[in-house]
């Protein structure tokens, strides 16, 4: 008999990969904003805001932490799902993830995106 | 097959190897990073708002506790960045073999201490 479990179907290898090809994305983009943030030690508030005024950092930034609440995702989701056994409770930290994933997402869409 | 397990394991004298707490540490590390993602978006939106808000925000991470907990941020990712890199060449099976597990797993963690370092004095 197969024991298919509720929280347990479905994932595997794409989420694998993922978890990859999103961390290298992640990995791009922290390396080219820590080399910015070096190099503009004591940059002003004007070119600060300058760079994220551009579009293309607008959309690298949103892409980058698309990226992140990816790869975070799966992460938290395996962290729960190896230490958690009761599936109700897993279920609701599973929950409480994505839901704290979730309102990153649209907080971050509000910051780089928002009214400026 | 195994009638007389479990054993007992003399779990004091058991030390988790190098490669196991590197592991762990990543995993720790990424959680701890996944909880500080909302409070680096505020911080974010606090430094882009405005001149003051800008002004007020690099005074606040200009205080020691604060710089204290950035550092540990910034070691966490730097930490988690690293094992990452570590895991990703054994994905395309760069150094599996013990001996290059157990360096590249002390690698790992000076490497990223190092680094921590290195930023943590360059931006302040």
């Amino acid at each position: 008999m197969v024991n298919r479990h509720l929280t347990g179907a479905h994932y595997g290898l794409r989420d694998w990969l993922v978890q990859r090809l999103t961390a290298v994305v992640i990995l791009f983009y922290a390396a080219a904003m820590i080399a910015f943030l070096l190099l503009a030690v004591g940059v002003s508030f004007e070119g600060w805001k300058a760079l994220f005024s551009l579009v293309w950092v607008k959309v690298l930034t949103t892409v980058s932490m698309l990226a992140l609440l990816w790869h975070a995702w799966i992460g938290m989701r395996d962290i729960w799902m190896d230490y958690i056994k009761p599936a109700g409770v897993r279920i609701a930290m599973h929950t409480l993830t994505a839901l704290w994933l979730i309102g990153s997402l649209v907080y971050m869409i509000k910051v780089v995106w928002g009214a400026q | 097959m195994y009638p007389s397990r479990p054993k007992h394991l003399a779990l004091w004298q058991i030390r988790l190897p190098l490669p196991g707490v590197v592991s762990i540490m990543h995993r720790v590390s990424g959680a701890a990073l996944f909880v500080v993602i909302p409070f680096l978006l505020y911080a974010l939106e606090g430094s882009l708002s405005s001149a003051e808000r800008y002004a007020a925000f690099k005074a606040c991470i200009a205080q020691p506790l604060v710089k204290l907990f950035l550092l540990g941020v910034l070691w966490a990712f730097l930490h988690h960045a690293c094992a990452g890199v570590r895991y990703l060449l054994m994905d395309v099976h760069v150094g599996v073999d013990l001996p290059a597990a157990r360096l590249s797993a002390k690698l790992v963690l000076v490497v990223s201490l190092l680094l921590t370092a290195l930023i943590g004095a360059l931006s302040w």
